[in-house]
């Protein structure tokens, strides 16, 4: 005689994660899960996927559903299981991996998780076990609780005005463009456990072919919290429930959709160096930088726009190929948007210590609010670099030496005023006896790749080179 | 070979460094150039990136990538940390390694996006529900965020627990060289992952023991673990004189101005000693203890109202400790600092 019903070698034969009762599940009698766990277990076996079936559990009644399965698995926070899927389907492409999600998991704390690892077509397949109700919990309204019914936290029953409409998952999944398959099927009779059966399989060879999404909505029945006889909540899923959530296969692109791999690397550190654009420059056996001081502090001040930012960082880089330790502080908060953008630039011949610069010992100032707002800062020995052709008035209380340079009319005339930040690195290099001309050449020619550009702005760093000889 | 890099990108360059796998994470200023970083190096690698839904999606996808044996790295600031929490009591809970950066920004609620370092209390002491620590570690330069980097992955590995970074506005956004060569790392075996093998089937990853008496071992088990690393792990840098008049103490950036402070003291003819603890858990006390003699003064510096300061006189019972700090986005001057520890000096001899 054969055997017509065994256990399906896809479960553990005794369940060992289970503190207690290690034979049995710990299912009420009459619950949806156990045939859904057994339709799953078959499947899994018939096709050959035990092994590479990774499972994700939730938080309900589905929470234990790694006692019963041979197979790795991990337990998620309430509603986070199709985001740890998504990671666990990351980490592992070659993996079967299944989220398995009641009602209150994933259409209420968990639906932008659910939705968004459908609209991304995840290689996962999420099993949504829908008896519109919150079971473990204690029977409280689920975001699928029919118009009417009642609930531990509506016992006047579902109202339309209070709590809104039933949610319709599935219907709500085939509208997106990734899923492959999308249905919703019913474990209370044998007819509808065989299509349930039948898709449920469709549903892990698409996993095994890697072919992206599925989404299998089960209408499950949960005596224990509808208050009904085991034989009496299967028909109710017949009669009422399954008129809320029609069965159906709503979307499936099986036969169209190909694999979809995701490549999950480790790599050499090589690659990372190349990745990075690493280049073994000759730099470190060139001197160290002439300074007026060993530390030398600038503040680079303007409109957002005028490139102050840019200009600390070609200061910072060139210095840093001399050897030099650098920071580059950008300036923050509201006056990034009132109209003064700065950064701070620290060069020191030893490790430097805070990167803010209060007290510069140059300081360019591209507009006049700048040059106001940092200008009185500098001290005596400092110098300050300012933009004549926007600055007309300069403040009184300036201590320093103080250069009027034309900025953007110079980098006007070579072609851009873009470019008037480059003008004062001219200035500044000559002005600090920092940098040579060529230094100043060869660095601009790595940094713009476009000869356009490189054109520009070697005759903005002359222009500016030249009018420090000047003044 | 050299990089001029900001503190943001240093994190990520510091992950690839270290073999990181996948970076899960969702935008947010003054961290979201670390998303760049790694959504620019990770895809052409062959990593995994996901710019997640939101920031409890990350934290999930982070504990579903580590479930498999991956390093993972997220990254946010103080709000979408707050989002996070309750992943990350989960990830202490099932005991998994993964990197997670704070770049701190000023708080409560929107707060604004200058630098602050008031999510202490959040990040050191907790944030998430139950009983848990979590390894944090706070640099004070861009070189060292990428050290650090690196490193966290390490211990990460080595006692199966999320690690902190702890940074902030200024040091995310601030650049300065790195020096990058390949290190050694020491990439765990991970026999409990999650795989796509027969061999893995009975490998469980949760935190759920239904048992009391299971689940009171758990978390005994964890904070014997805690234990280990608190005896371990605790260090910080110590610079200035050997036998100071007055101990300054602060943590990342604070703590690096502090050190220019020290600087600015010894130049006035005050001997000053730094302890910039390079732990915040475990908690440095001990170096606190041996390098803080009674009757010095100490003066705590954070970017926050009195959050640091309850670490620094846990570790020195009794002994006065002087708060000072900015807030709301504002950085203290260096000469606010000195001031302040010459103030603090003063009315220390007074007594
Ligand atoms: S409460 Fe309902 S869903 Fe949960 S196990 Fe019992 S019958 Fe099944």
């Amino acid at each position: 005689m054969s055997k017509v019903f065994e256990k399906s070698p896809a479960f553990f034969d005794t369940f060992e994660r289970k503190p207690s009762m290690q034979k049995t599940t710990h299912y009420c009698p009459g619950c949806g899960h156990g045939i859904i766990g057994k339709i799953i277990a078959d499947q899994l076996a018939e096709l050959g996927l035990q092994d590479q079936a990774i499972f994700v559990g939730p938080v309900g009644c589905g929470v234990f559903i790694y006692y019963y399965f041979e197979s790795s698995a991990v337990s998620s926070a309430h509603g986070r299981a199709s985001a740890v899927a998504t990671g666990v389907s990351r980490a592992n492409p070659d993996a079967v991996t299944i989220s398995y999600q009641g009602d209150g998991d994933l259409a209420a704390i968990g639906t932008s998780n659910a939705i968004h690892a459908a609209n991304r077509g995840e290689n996962m397949i999420v099993f949504f076990v829908n008896n519109n109700i919150y079971g473990m919990t204690g029977g409280q309204l689920a975001p699928t609780t029919l118009i009417d019914q009642v609930a531990t936290t509506a016992p006047y029953g579902r109202s339309i005005k209070n709590d809104g409409f039933p949610l319709r998952m599935a219907e709500m999944m085939a509208g997106l463009e990734a899923p492959t398959l999308v249905a919703r099927v019913g474990v209370n009779n044998p007819r509808n456990i065989r299509q349930a059966t039948k898709v449920i399989k469709k549903g892990l060879e698409i996993q095994r072919d890697k072919k992206g999404y599925a989404f299998i909505e089960i209408l499950s029945q949960c005596p224990t919290n509808w208050k009904k006889e085991p034989k009496e909540a299967c028909e109710w899923i017949d009669e009422v429930v399954s008129k809320q959530y029609p069965f159906g296969v709503f979307k499936d692109l099986t036969e169209e959709r190909e694999a979809v791999e995701r490549p999950c690397k480790r790599v050499e550190f090589a690659e990372v160096a190349k990745q990075l654009g690493l280049v073994e420059t000759a730099a470190s056996d060139s001197k160290q930088l002439e300074m007026a001081h060993d530390e030398m502090h600038f503040k680079f001040a303007g409109f957002g726009g005028q490139g102050v930012l840019s200009l600390g960082m070609m200061l910072a880089q060139m210095s840093m190929q001399r050897n030099m330790e650098v920071t580059w502080l950008p300036s923050y908060g509201p006056e990034v948007r009132g109209g003064v953008a700065n950064s701070s630039v620290v060069v020191s011949k030893t490790p430097i210590g805070t990167p803010v610069v209060d007290n510069p010992n140059v300081l360019v100032a591209l507009n006049r609010p700048s040059l106001e707002k940092f200008g009185p800062l500098v001290p005596e020995d400092g110098l300050i670099v300012y933009n004549s052709s926007l600055i007309d008035q300069i403040p009184a209380d300036l201590k320093c030496k103080v250069y009027a340079l034309p900025a953007t009319d110079l980098a006007s005339t070579v072609g851009t005023v873009k470019a008037a930040n480059v003008v004062v690195l001219g200035f500044i290099a000559r002005k600090t006896g920092m940098f040579e001309l060529a230094d100043l050449e060869v660095f601009l020619c790595e940094t713009f790749k476009k000869p356009a550009l490189q054109e520009v702005n070697l005759k903005a760093v002359n222009a500016g080179w030249q009018a420090a000889g000047n003044l | 070979m050299k990089k001029l890099v900001k503190g943001n990108e240093a994190v990520v360059i510091g992950a690839l460094v270290a073999g990181c796998d996948a970076y899960y994470g969702y935008p947010i200023t003054p961290a979201s150039e670390i998303a760049h970083a790694a959504s620019e190096y990770f895809l052409p690698l062959g990593k995994v990136f996901v710019q997640a839904e939101c920031e409890i999606g990350a934290i999930n996808m982070v504990f579903g990538s580590s479930s498999s044996g991956q390093r993972v790295l997220t990254a946010s600031s103080g709000p979408g940390i707050s989002l996070k929490m309750e992943g990350i009591s989960y990830l202490a809970g099932a005991q998994l390694p993964c990197v997670i950066v704070n770049v701190q920004r000023v708080g409560p609620g929107l707060g604004n996006i200058g630098p602050e370092q008031s999510d202490y209390f959040q990040v050191v002491k907790g944030g998430g529900h139950g009983d848990y620590r979590n390894i944090v570690l706070a640099p004070a330069s861009v070189e060292e965020t990428y050290r650090m980097t690196i490193e966290a992955f390490d211990l990460a590995d080595k006692w199966r627990t999320p690690v902190f970074l702890l940074t902030d506005a200024t040091l995310g956004q601030m650049m300065e060289p790195i020096d990058i060569c390949e290190e050694p790392t020491q990439r765990a075996d991970k026999p409990w992952a999650l795989d796509a093998k027969a061999s893995s089937n009975d490998n469980l990853v949760t935190s759920i023991y239904l048992d009391f008496d299971d689940m009171e071992s758990h978390i005994g088990g964890l904070h014997e673990k805690y234990r280990q690393i608190t005896e371990t792990e605790a260090r910080a840098d110590v610079y200035g004189a050997a036998v100071p008049e007055i101990v300054l103490t602060g943590y990342g950036i604070t703590g690096r101005m502090l050190h220019s402070a020290v600087d600015e003291l010894e130049k006035r003819g005050i001997a000053a000693t730094l302890i910039r603890p390079q732990t915040l858990w475990p908690f440095p006390s001990k170096v606190y203890q041996d390098t803080v003699k009674p009757g010095v003064p100490v003066l705590s510096v954070e970017l926050s109202r009195g959050q640091f300061i309850e670490d620094v006189r846990l570790s020195l019972p009794g002994h006065q400790v002087k708060w000072f700090g900015r807030v709301g986005g504002n950085l203290p001057e260096l000469g606010e600092l000195v001031e302040q520890a010459e103030k603090c000096l003063e009315e220390a001899s007074n007594v």
